[in-house]
Order: structure tokens, then C-alpha cells, then sequence
């Protein structure tokens, strides 16, 4: 049988599985009934906005927008309502704080190494006299410390705050979470320097080494041990769209790793599929699900109105989980792996539209006649912009598979910028918005300066969308000059330097950007700055709730 | 949802299915292919500058694998012929790369045999390519009034040494240079293996 016979049953047989599969979990899939999206929600709740981000006038103001557009006026929510959720939101604040405060230091430590790196490619004699400064390392230094560090802590932190307000009772275990984060800290530091000394396991997103990775497995398996009981004694009948997203997220991310690390297993070109299936499975069945279940819950709840097709979110549930994980090859398009692993990886990223367009269906449909919103909430914006931005990235990533575009995008600096389009644009700045949401919550006290949240939104969003525009444009002519056999390869360098230049403004700009939000959350933590009264500590909560 | 183990199952079933066809397929058909008819295994020498060439992150700009010239005019580069799967028999990890921040460096070891030339370049590439943006390498290099018996002297282009002194390699940078120099893969490829 030849392989396009097989390539082309499998595919039929587990297309029809996957509806089956939707079919079997969802009955209804397209009724307009979705009462399960307003279990975020306490009982009369829907039409009231909680933003803790703002201060009180400010809160004030977004609950009137929100009013005008619902067309009603909002009742308070219950009391018991709102003391199940203080006993949720104290119960995750330990463990919270602590994912917050590594993140934030992995955040910067990221933001010094890439600048470096960033600079280093159009000074290539700048900082030479040092191993561990050499582009090749801190280039790698700046990715584990986003890829393990930043994203991994702010997006787990994120999830065990919310996990306990989606299951309604306060979170169990937390102390194992606490533990496993330490643990993974540590692991995170030593994978570091011994990168930075030159010791690495030579696989992209992989470098750390095994003997290492074992700690992060542990440190794992730890993290997930709240998610597992509080799951066990939940105190709802559904589970919301965003509990599904996190739970998977912590369960495919251990396996990913565990099947990616195992020594002397992978060879050759094989190793070089498991590479990409991991590193873009990395992206897309982890990262992007902590980010998705952030927005599936933070958007709703700030504006006080329901995700409004509920159904078409659990769509893009399932079709993400089955497409997404099957879409690494398009890494290795024209290299030398089997030809039907390339088109499966390019029919799968294309298919991934389709989730995609539920999704951004789904935001749109939410936030429409809500939009003034933005304006008052800082939550929102961060949200709302990551949300979209979401969108532009599958839809580049998905085109990006096409092998006519690929032949001119691959190898190139365009890749570089796709990546910063998915994992800043998109997972960071949805993240921003989270954090800013949950601080308050566990600080106990409001933001204090307003204008740096603004001045934070404004850097970090001018900033990437210079960073991404100068590597696409100039990796496309980059791509085009490599095609062209007329032209010597020094072309397509020389054609780069003024966009790697611009990419460095764009990364200084973000990377200023993440100093004011630092300095704003070291602000909170040492109670310096104005202190309000009045805070908006979950809103009007009656005496006996925090 | 109801069940959070009909979830989880679901979620690691989708995984089963992305594992199967990305690594467990691919181990079956081309793990443990036969190398390409001509290839040695790399001696303990090149295996070391293997290791230098991971360390620094030579691999994070230079791809090693040429692509067809329907995709690509890698041949007319003079980067070789589309590579195959028994092109990295012995390449444990693989370094297929996934840039070209600089060129394609499979057959480096054919295009540019030159021990001194590649000393050279590694300590300073603008003295032979103008306009390079690959990092020097000053720290694989000692700089020494004189040289000693034993060791090996870069000669570089002219106003690129440090005035009266010397520019001796390291073990490391010499080890680096074995490993480019092995980089080779132009034997022919039997009509089956392609």
C-alpha cells in the first residue's frame, strides 16, 4: 500500500473520529443553549463588571459603559457568591505570589538576554571576549528563559488562581504547587548556567540537559497535584471551557517533555521530527491554552457578559487539541524527512483556521456594543489586543505552512518575528492583562499608579508591532534574495541590517516596557506609592469577605 | 462537560494521535536508516568539535541540510546536493538547524578545505567576508608575543593580527575546524536512498 493511501485513510478515520468524539461529549453541539458559560458567574451576577486592575472611580465608570450596553442595571452579587470567591481567591494567593514573583524575574532576565542577542546581530563584535556572551548562547539563554521561565510561571500562576474560583472551593494542595515551583526554579537556574557555560543537549527549545530535566518533570507532576484533587472536590456540576484548556495544558505539557528528554532514544532525522513536534507542540498545547483559558475567563468576567457562543468555544477546543499537535513538521519542509509527515504537517495547519475562526467568532460576538469597555479597564485592553493578536498569528502561522510561502519564509529572520507575534503579542500580552487583574486580588491592595499600566500597554504593544513588522518585512527579502541564484549570499544579509536594527529599537521599547511593570508590581508588593481607600477588592463585598 | 476523565482521555488520545505521526512513524521509518554509501563515523577528534559547535550555537544560524533545487538554488550556492535521511546516520543530536542567518554548512568541509582559512575566519570573519555579521571568536584563540614549538599559528590577512604579537588556536578552535572540515556529504546518493 503506498503511503498516500495510508496518509489519506488515517486522515479520513480520524477526522470522523474527532466528530464522533465531539459529538459523544457535546449533544447539542450548535443549540443556542449554553447555559455552561455562565457558571463563571455567580447567581444574578451577569451584567456586573469586576475589574480589580482600576481604581474605584475608574471601576465605577466601566460598570456604567457595561450597563449601557446591557441595557440594564446590574444587582449586586449574592454574598455567599462572593464569599465562595474570596475563600477561592485567598486559598491560591501563597502559591500565586510566589509563580508571580519568579515570573517577573524570568521576565527580565529574558528581556536583558534577548536585547543582547538582538544588538549583537547587527554589532557582531560586540561583547566577544566571553564564551557565555557569544550570540549563540545568549540567544539560547533568552529562550529557555521565556520558554521554561516567563510564560510557564506567569501562565501556571494564572491557572491556579483561577482554577479554584472556575471548581468553587478554595484551592487544595497548594503547598505541592508551591514545592514544584520551587523546584522548577531551581532546575530553570541550573539549565541556565549550564547553558551559559556551554554544556546543552544541541536540540532547539531542548537544550537543557536531561540530567536536568528530570528536576522539571518533578517540579511538574508537583504543580498539578492542586489541579488533580481540587478537580476530584470540586464544588460545580460544569466544568468551564477554561478548566478544560488549563487541565490539558498541564497534562500534554509532562508527556511532551518526558517523551522528548528520554537519553539516547531519538537519532538522526527522527530526532529532527520529534524536535518540531515538540517545539511547536510546546507553543500549541501549552502556552496557547494557558493563554486561551485566560482570555475565555478574564474577557467575560471583567465585561460581565457570557462567552456568547459557548458551543463554538468547545469547537475550538477539540479542533486546537487534534490539529494543533500534528503540525510541527512544517518545520522541516524541503528537508530530507518523509514527504507525507510534510503534508500531513501542512494539511493540519491549515485545518487549524478553523478553530482559530471559532475562536476570534467567539471574541468578537463578546466584546461586540462592548468595545467603550476598553477604554476603563487595562485588563481588558491587554486582553482584548492578545486576544486578536491570537487570530493574526495562527492565520500568518497557518500560511506560513503553504510550501510557496515557506520556500521564501524558512531559514529566514520572518520566523523569528512569527514566533514573537504568538508567544508576545499573543500569550505575553494576554498574561500582562491577567496579572494585572490578579495582583490587586493578591496584594490586597490597587495598582497605584494608573498611568504606568498605560504607559506599560503602550511601550509593550508599540514595541512588538515595530519588532514584528521589521522581521517579517525584512526576513521576507531576506528569503528573496536567498532564491534568487543571481545574487551572492552576502546579499540576503546585508538586506537584513536595517530591520535587525529596527528590531532592536522594538525589543528596547518592550523591554522598557516590562521595567515600569516591574517597578509598578515592586511598587504593590512594598506598599510604596498612594494608597486609595476604597479599593475594589471584589466589589461591593459585604462585611465578612476580604 | 461533565467528566473531567473523558476530557483528559480525549486530550491524550489527540496527543497519541500527533505523537504517532510526528515521532513514533518517523522512528519506524527512518531511525535507524543505513548511512549513505561513502560516510564514516566521525572520529573522536571531529566528535569533540561537534560538541564546540553545539556549545557556542553555531546551529541556531547555519542549517545543514540543502534543499532540492525545485525549492531552493542551494546546489547553484554551491551548498550540495538535496540531503536524505542516510546523510545523518551518525549525527546524534541532529543539527538540521533552522536558520540561515549564514549559509548552509552540510558540505562546508568540500566547499572550504582550508585548515587556515577557517582558523582565521572563526577569529575574526570580517577579514574574508566584508560585511559578515558572525560573531568573532577571540576566547577559542591565545594571543602570544611569540609562538611556541607546538603550536598552531593563524596567519591572517593582513592589519587584522594584533601588531606584533601572534594568534595561536586553542585545542577547542582546532577541534571546531576537524569537525567543519568532515562536513561532506557529496557522495552520490543511490537512486533509492533520494
Amino acid at each position: 500500500m503506498s503511503t498516500s493511501v495510508i496518509l489519506a485513510s488515517a486522515f479520513v478515520l480520524s477526522f470522523v473520529a474527532l466528530l464522533v468524539f465531539i459529538w459523544s461529549q457535546r449533544h447539542g453541539l450548535f443549540s443556542r443553549d449554553s447555559t455552561g458559560a455562565n457558571v463563571i458567574f455567580g447567581a444574578e451576577e451577569i451584567g456586573r463588571a469586576e475589574e480589580p486592575a482600576v481604581t474605584s472611580t475608574a471601576a465605577h465608570a466601566l460598570q456604567q459603559q457595561v450597563n449601557r450596553a446591557s441595557g440594564k442595571i446590574a444587582a449586586p452579587a449574592s454574598a455567599s457568591d462572593l464569599r465562595t470567591r474570596a475563600a477561592a481567591d485567598e486559598s491560591s494567593t501563597p502559591v500565586v505570589f510566589f509563580m508571580f514573583c519568579a515570573a517577573f524575574a524570568w521576565l527580565l532576565v529574558a528581556t536583558a538576554a534577548g536585547l543582547l542577542a538582538s544588538y549583537k546581530l547587527h554589532e557582531p563584535d560586540f561583547l566577544t571576549q566571553h564564551a557565555w556572551l557569544t550570540f549563540g548562547r545568549v540567544r539560547t539563554l533568552h529562550l529557555n528563559a521565556v520558554a521554561y521561565g516567563w510564560a510557564p510561571m506567569a501562565g501556571l500562576g494564572i491557572a491556579m488562581f483561577v482554577l479554584p474560583r472556575l471548581l468553587g472551593r478554595p484551592l487544595l494542595g497548594g503547598g505541592f504547587a508551591m514545592l514544584g515551583a520551587a523546584l522548577w526554579n531551581a532546575a530553570l537556574i541550573s539549565g541556565l548556567a549550564s547553558i551559559a557555560v556551554g554544556i546543552n543537549d544541541g536540540l532547539e527549545w531542548l537544550e537543557i540537559p536531561w540530567q536536568i530535566d528530570v528536576l522539571f518533570v518533578a517540579g511538574g507532576l508537583l504543580v498539578a497535584v492542586p489541579l488533580v484533587l481540587t478537580l476530584a472536590k470540586r464544588k460545580v456540576e460544569h466544568l468551564y471551557v477554561s478548566v478544560w484548556y488549563m487541565a490539558c495544558a498541564l497534562f500534554w505539557f509532562p508527556v511532551m517533555f518526558v517523551v522528548a528528554n528520554i537519553p539516547g532514544l531519538h537519532r538522526g532525522v527522527e530526532q529532527a521530527t520529534m524536535n518540531w513536534w515538540f517545539g511547536h507542540n510546546v507553543l500549541g498545547l501549552f502556552y496557547t491554552p494557558l493563554a486561551l483559558a485566560a482570555v475565555y475567563y478574564f474577557l467575560p468576567k471583567v465585561i460581565g457578559r457570557p462567552v456568547q457562543s459557548y458551543n463554538l468555544s468547545l469547537l475550538g477546543f477539540w479542533g486546537l487539541a487534534f490539529f494543533y499537535g500534528q503540525v510541527g513538521g512544517h518545520h522541516l519542509i524541503g528537508g530530507p524527512v518523509p514527504a507525507w509527515l510534510i503534508t500531513l504537517s501542512i494539511v493540519q495547519s491549515m485545518m487549524m483556521v478553523l478553530p482559530v475562526i471559532a475562536f476570534t467568532v467567539n471574541q468578537y460576538q463578546t466584546l461586540e456594543g462592548y468595545l467603550s469597555a476598553l477604554r476603563y479597564s487595562p485588563t481588558l485592553r491587554f486582553i482584548g489586543l492578545g486576544g486578536l493578536m491570537y487570530t493574526a498569528s495562527s492565520l500568518q502561522g497557518s500560511f506560513e505552512a503553504l510550501r510557496s510561502v515557506n520556500a521564501v519564509t524558512h531559514f529566514t529572520h520572518y520566523t523569528v518575528g512569527h514566533s514573537h507575534l504568538g508567544l508576545y503579542a499573543f500569550v505575553t500580552l494576554v498574561f500582562f492583562g491577567a496579572m494585572y487583574f490578579i495582583v490587586p486580588r493578591v496584594t490586597r491592595r490597587e495598582w497605584p499608579y494608573p498611568r504606568l499600566i498605560a504607559a506599560h500597554f503602550w511601550l509593550s504593544s508599540i514595541g512588538v508591532a515595530i519588532y514584528v513588522i521589521a522581521l517579517c518585512v525584512g526576513g521576507w527579502l531576506q528569503g528573496e534574495a536567498m532564491l534568487d541564484a543571481g545574487k551572492p549570499f552576502m546579499d540576503s544579509v546585508s538586506v537584513t541590517l536595517p530591520y535587525l536594527k529596527a528590531r532592536t529599537v522594538g525589543g528596547a521599547l518592550m523591554g522598557l516596557g516590562h521595567l515600569v511593570f516591574a517597578t509598578h508590581f515592586a511598587c504593590m508588593i512594598f506598599n510604596l506609592g498612594p494608597r486609595r481607600i476604597g479599593a475594589t477588592l471584589l466589589g461591593e463585598a459585604p462585611a465578612g469577605a476580604p | 462537560m461533565k467528566s473531567e476523565s473523558r476530557l483528559l482521555i480525549g486530550a491524550m488520545v489527540m496527543l497519541g494521535f500527533a505523537a504517532s505521526a510526528l515521532v513514533v512513524i518517523p522512528y519506524v521509518q527512518v531511525a535507524n536508516v543505513a548511512p549513505t554509501s561513502g560516510m564514516k563515523p566521525y572520529t573522536s577528534t571531529e566528535l569533540r568539535g561537534r560538541e564546540q559547535y553545539i556549545s557556542n550555537g553555531c546551529l541556531y544560524c547555519h542549517s545543514q541540510q540543502p534543499r532540492a533545487a525545485s525549492l531552493a538554488p542551494d546546489a547553484k550556492r554551491g551548498w550540495g546536493r538535496a540531503s536524505v535521511a542516510g546523510d545523518y546516520a551518525f549525527d546524534t543530536p541532529h543539527l538540521l538547524g533552522t536558520m540561515r542567518t549564514g549559509p548552509d554548512l552540510l558540505n562546508i568541509g568540500a566547499r572550504q578545505p582550508s585548515v587556515q582559512w577557517h582558523l582565521g575566519h572563526l577569529y575574526q570573519p570580517r577579514a574574508y567576508v566584508p560585511g559578515s555579521i558572525m560573531p568573532s571568536y577571540p576566547y577559542l584563540f591565545v594571543i602570544k608575543a611569540q609562538a611556541e614549538p607546538g603550536d598552531v599559528v593563524v596567519h591572517l590577512p593582513e592589519g587584522n593580527a594584533p601588531a606584533g604579537k601572534v594568534v595561536v588556536a586553542t585545542p577547542e578552535a582546532q577541534e571546531l575546524v576537524s569537525y567543519l572540515l568532515s562536513l561532506d556529504r557529496t557522495h552520490t546518493v543511490r537512486e533509492q536512498e533520494s
